[in-house]
């Protein structure tokens, strides 16, 4: 057993977990995190994208002795501090940018991490990044508009209800 | 003006709230202290006599609480079907008996032959490696054609062979067919193939199973789109649990798109082993499980011929199908390339004479059950693909042809079983040929061409029978179940109100769109309005949502009991008045009697009905609460036109979706946010089908395409934004909200355009293709045209 | 996965002694490791974790002009630091994968794993670059021994992969539609000493060098000068995606654009 510490949305977190414990199982089983979420075993569909450091990672291929140390940001870490959404979040909700809503907390992840690097992406920047990101509910299309409105972008001409 | 509430409203869906922030609680978030874990070991042969299943090396392994195999399940009933098929003849189809866990053989890839349940997941896992499982090897039964013929082996030897069914519809056609096919002054023909798909939701399949020992209780919650039909199948014919001792939630859903439809052995497992272990027992499947024990779709090898007088009017249309089961009857799997295949070949056309053949058939795969369409991307695939290859021989228009033979005139009588209540197929054609801008297509094939790129256009028209469906009339086709909804209203004292529904969301939108029929109804907030659903000890038996049934069904029902509220609010309301209950008008939620200023607010009369003291209580029970389930008279028929434009590049193959428009006709829409999102997903469904997915056996049963490593998921780079219009409404005429159903009309309609597509860039470089099966994968378009 | 221990060295020292254990496995960015023990298709007793070894990470220019890239690198940094030193490299860094796979994979892991479809491969050998190790420099040639196989002996650790820069280079990656990894990929690498082609995804040997169109580039460094020739199809990967013919095609496709890229 390992014994690992890390920073989760701000908080202090710690446990014991075996060398084969993966950050997602860490992050559900140990912490309560659930939103976080496992969609498949080949690192491909990014429902359980977070941040590490700051930066993207799939926490279903990352063990959790790896994130010893580490700050670790989830999708129960993104909304403001007065539990009202983000503006990803709330763009997400204002173009319908999720049905199901099991894609939805690597789609928001991935979506932050994109809008850091490149505050105004256009469409194929966009869906682009998304390559590690699947959703099998939305035909992407709202998520595109979501994020291209989350960065200050006007996308009224982009068809839609 | 978009309306800002009530029905037209793109009202935001209050449910992203929780799934944006974490927050959603789906089967696999739900862990019950003292749970165990089973991990299920699956046969890696496609078709083997099971000779010996050897577990006492596992048994004694550390965290094994009991390991089953098929043995423990004996006594158990199997996994049912729910739909019986009549064959040509008259005769039932042939039924196989469908083991828990596998029992004397093994007949896919996957199989569960042993279950160990273990403390965590890793140690049922480790002990799972330590069982012996000896395995005969039987030939491989994996091409359909194969499998019918003379001397094949057979999957189920107790069968007379691997013939399913074989259907004839309609049978009486059948001479009249064949002799307006004789004196057609043309005849198109088409051989084809519906790929294999799998669904893919992106929450894998998960089962808890929980059993109270003081009570005798069992609760499953499991990850599906019709908790009370799992209650049902499992509880009545598996494990014999009757109802009231049993409970089936399906929480938050992550998707369905009919594979979590579906009665499947693990839920089974989970809730018997519970009991039997005396502990909760969780499942959660991993993707590679679930590629191979998640029902697939499609898969049917089409031959069709559409015949023509010198006119080109359409004058017959025949077919001959077969449709692959897999290895067992998952629960509605007969019905699949039937009843929801066979009662769509007319179309949008008035073709006269049509004889549809399916031969149902046995094979050593997953077992192939509805998937998002279901039966209907099949028939309207090859409809629309071989009208297209009739234009193309005629050197005719392909609109032109498609607008000379539609139905024009409403309600229609198909020959095959069902009646058109309404539609108007040539305004959805018009305007898509408006907003599509087909008429600067050839501007645009110059610009591409100039890029060395070949630009095609494909269109095509879909029907689609939804709202599923008159529950006598499906019996008498066989169904094995009523497919009513049903919907309690319950209002509070101080006016909001609950609504327990039977349909199930799982991302379709329910707990928004459905307050807002209700808002409009009374005259109150859509805040006021909650739904549950999901959970049979809190709603009442309802079927579930599939086939585009939800608002059709489950709305109309909610309706009836809404409209039963209503009359029972008026009769307070006029006895509070003092007025007759027929002068009580409800209006912006205040009632008023009629032609005076007396008025009472509508919280004023849900008070009265919980604390009444002012109530005539001789007449009328307390309380505001309503039931109804509502049977539709009808099948809904969406209808719409598509059209799709491609870049293919002659130097590799790859086809680029450049532009997709969708021209619905739904009906009336509730919230047309929700539906235009439908219809998005419904289109990455159907291009996913026709360029990208492929689930694909090797000739030994092994499955090829067991990962995202090989089945090729549409991602966001793969599409285009849409162009998606509902503006054509003709509303449905057997319905009280007039609407028709949006789920499926995407991934029916969009294949056959995206393959009319590229055929059409490959002619338009002389390329003689005429045909090319799907997926349209860059290696089968370039070997297309050398 | 079977449960084994994990160790996080901070040097490379360390690292080599914890190689030393019994079936140790170095665990790189894990991107194809750990989808692998999921499966069960090895049982490590320990991974060695190099991610967190800082002189194995990052980009630098050598003396000698070469463009030095630690082992411990993540594709995502390669794509960032290296864009000004070697486009080319770069360019073919920020197609690996998705952005959350390149934030954790590293350059060391592709090579050490050789998977048949990776791109890091076809830039090693496109470039002639050196793989270094903890004990030793191995030139990419004799590097790979096809799929999966390389030069690197058991405990071996690779430290640091060194790239001649060419005046000109690129990669083109025809993409396998469902995992993304390449069914074909080229890289191109015009050298004042001649061009070097590498091919990735298409061959049951590996990545390889195509000697043929190396030759025809060197003497005329455009797209035409490759349309004439033809790869055969019969040593090449079969399978779902694409057949032998098609993949031998591509690579001349690829070859061609990569040249127009570059040039």
């Amino acid at each position: 057993m390992v014994q690992v510490s890390m920073t989760v949305n701000g908080r202090a977190s710690s446990g014991e977990v075996e060398g084969r414990t993966l950050l997602s199982s860490f992050l559900r089983d140990d912490l309560s995190l659930t939103g976080t979420h496992v969609g498949c075993d080949t690192s491909q569909c990014g429902a359980c994208v977070v941040h590490v450091n700051g930066e993207a990672i799939k926490a279903c291929t990352m063990l959790a002795a790896e994130a010893d140390g580490a700050e670790v940001t989830t999708i129960e870490g993104m909304a403001n501090a007065d539990g009202s959404l983000n503006v990803i979040q709330q763009a997400f909700q204002d173009h319908h940018g999720l049905q199901c809503g099991f894609c939805t907390p690597g789609m928001v992840m991935s979506a932050a991490a994109l809008l850091k690097e490149n505050p105004e992406p256009s469409e194929t920047e966009v869906r682009d990044y998304l390559e590690g990101n699947l959703c099998r509910c939305t035909g992407y299309h709202n998520i595109v508009k979501a994020i291209m409105a989350a960065s200050g972008q006007d996308v009224s001409s982009i068809a839609a209800e | 003006m978009p309306k800002d509430s009530g029905i037209g409203a793109s009202t935001k869906r209050r449910e992203d709230v929780r799934f944006l922030t974490g927050a959603g609680n789906y089967t696999d978030d739900i862990n019950i202290r003292g749970q165990a874990h089973v991990y299920f070991l699956r046969s890696d042969v496609a078709h083997g006599t099971l000779d010996n299943v050897d577990t006492s090396a596992a048994e004694g392994m550390p965290g094994v609480v009991k390991i089953f195999t098929g043995a423990d399940f004996e006594a158990v009933g199997g996994m049912p079907c729910g739909w019986q098929v009549t064959d040509k003849h008259g005769e039932p189809m042939q039924e196989p008996k469908h083991p828990v866990l596998a029992h004397g053989k093994v007949r896919h890839v996957g199989e569960p032959i042993a279950a160990v349940v273990a403390d965590t997941l890793a140690q049922a896992r480790d002990a799972a490696e330590a069982i012996v499982v000896d395995i005969s090897d039987l030939p491989a039964v994996i091409d359909m054609k194969a499998a019918v013929s003379d001397g094949a082996t057979k999957v189920h030897d107790d069968l007379t062979s691997n013939l399913c069914y074989d259907w004839g519809f309609v049978e009486e056609n059948k001479a009249a067919t064949d002799e307006a096919f004789d004196k057609a002054a043309h005849v198109t023909t088409l051989e084809l193939v519906n790929n294999r798909l799998v669904a893919n939701p992106m929450e894998p399949r998960v089962a808890v199973g929980d059993y109270a020992r003081g009570t005798g209780d069992h609760t499953l919650y499991t990850t599906s789109q019709n908790p009370h039909v799992i209650r049902l199948l499992m509880g009545a014919f598996v494990l014999g649990i009757p109802e009231h001792k049993l409970r089936v939630v399906a929480p938050d859903v992550g998707g369905g798109f009919g594979t979590k439809i579906f009665h499947y052995q693990e839920e089974a497992f989970c809730t018997f082993a519970a009991k039997a272990c005396n502990r909760p027992v969780k499942w959660t499947s991993s993707r590679t499980e679930a590629f191979m024990s998640d029902a697939h779709g499609r898969d049917h090898v089409t031959r069709i011929e559409l015949a023509l007088d010198a006119e080109n009017n359409f004058t017959a249309l025949r077919t001959e199908t077969y449709a692959n089961m897999g290895a067992y009857l998952s629960t509605f799997a007969p019905s699949v390339p039937t009843w929801l295949h066979g009662t769509l070949m007319a179309g949008n056309y008035k073709t006269p004479l049509i004889y549809v053949n399916v031969k149902a058939v046995f094979t050593n795969t997953v077992p192939v059950d509805a998937y998002r369409g279901a039966g209907r991307p099949e028939a309207t695939f090859q409809l629309e693909r071989v009208i297209d290859k009739a234009a193309r021989e005629l050197k005719v228009d392909p609109i032109a042809l498609r607008r000379q033979n539609f139905v024009t005139e409403f309600p229609y009588a198909t020959p095959v079983a069902v009646e058109y209540d309404t539609g108007d197929y040539v305004a959805t054609m018009d305007k898509l040929e408006e907003i599509a801008d087909l008429s600067g297509f050839d501007a645009r094939r110059k610009a591409s061409e100039a890029r060395g790129m070949l630009r095609g256009l494909g269109v095509n028209c879909y029907i689609e029978a939804c709202g599923i469906a008159p529950s006598n009339l499906v019996g008498q086709l066989g169904a094995r179940a009523g497919l009513y909804e049903s919907a309690t209203v319950r209002v509070n004292a101080t006016g909001g109100l609950v609504v327990m529904t039977g349909s199930h969301s799982h991302g379709q939108g329910h707990e928004t769109a459905f307050p807002q029929v209700i808002a409009d109804m009374i005259g109150i907030d859509e805040s006021m309005i909650e739904v549950v659903h999901g959970d049979t000890a809190n709603t009442p038996m309802g079927m579930g949502t599939y086939g585009s049934r939800s608002l059709a069904v489950g709305g109309s029902a909610m309706v009836r009991a809404t409209e039963k509220i209503i009359a029972k609010a008026k009769k307070i309301a006029g006895h509070i008045l003092e007025a007759s209950d027929e002068d009580i008008e409800l209006k912006d939620g205040t009632f008023s009697v009629a032609g005076t200023d007396k008025s009472l607010a509508w919280g004023d009369v849900t008070l009265a009905a919980y604390v009444p003291h002012n109530y005539p209580l001789e007449d009328l029970e307390p309380g505001l609460e309503e039931t109804a389930f509502y049977d539709p008279s009808n099948f809904t028929y969406p209808a719409g036109a598509y059209a799709c434009e491609v870049e293919v590049d002659p130097e590799t193959g790859k086809v680029t979706i450049e532009a997709f428009t969708a021209v619905d006709d739904f009906g009336n829409v509730v919230n047309p946010m929700i539906v235009t999102g439908q219809v998005h997903g419904g289109l990455a469904q159907g291009i996913g089908q026709a360029l990208l997915e492929n689930c694909a056996y090797d000739e030994n049963g092994q499955l090829l395409s067991a990962s995202y490593m090989d089945y090729a998921m549409p991602r966001a780079d793969d599409l285009p934004f849409y162009q998606v219009d509902h503006s054509c409404q003709t509303p449905c005429t057997h319905n009280p909200l007039g609407v028709k159903g949006c789920g499926e009309a995407g991934a029916i309609g969009s294949p056959p355009s995206v393959v009319n597509a590229v055929v059409d860039a490959l002619q338009s470089a002389g390329k003689d293709v005429t045909h090319i099966d799907m997926p349209l994968s860059p290696a089968r378009v370039w070997a297309a045209m050398q | 996965m079977y449960n084994f221990d994990v160790e996080r060295p901070g040097t490379v020292a360390d690292a080599a002694a914890a190689m030393g254990r019994e079936d140790a496995q170095a665990l790189g960015g894990g991107q194809t490791l750990i989808p692998t023990l999921k499966q069960r298709l090895a049982s490590p007793s320990v991974l060695v974790s190099l991610t967190g070894i800082a002189e194995m990470a990052g980009v630098c220019t050598t003396d000698d002009g070469q463009v030095a890239i630690g082992g411990a690198t993540t594709h995502g940094a390669v794509a960032r630091d290296a864009a000004s030193l070697y486009p080319g490299l770069a360019g073919l860094a920020s197609h690996i994968g998705d952005p959350a796979v390149r934030n954790r994979g590293t350059i060391g892991g592709s090579l050490a794993n050789n998977d048949p479809s990776a791109c890091y491969p076809a830039a090693a050998l496109g470039s002639g670059a050196t793989i270094i190790t903890n004990t030793r420099s191995i030139a990419a040639d004799d590097y790979f021994q096809g799929m999966f196989t390389t030069a690197l002996e058991e405990g071996e650790i690779i430290t640091e992969v060194r790239f001649p820069v060419p005046e000109v280079s690129d990669y083109q990656k025809f993409v396998q539609p469902a995992s993304r990894f390449a069914l074909v990929g080229v890289f191109v690498a015009k050298y004042a000493g001649g061009v070097r082609v590498a091919v990735t995804g298409a061959s049951n040997d590996g990545v390889f060098r195509w000697s043929e169109a190396e030759a025809a580039l060197s003497s005329d460094f455009s797209a035409d000068a490759v349309k004439g020739l033809s790869l055969s199809g019969d040593n090449m990967i079969s399978d779902l995606h694409g057949t032998g013919a098609y993949r031998a095609h591509l690579v001349g496709v690829m070859t061609g654009r990569a040249v127009t890229n570059a040039a």
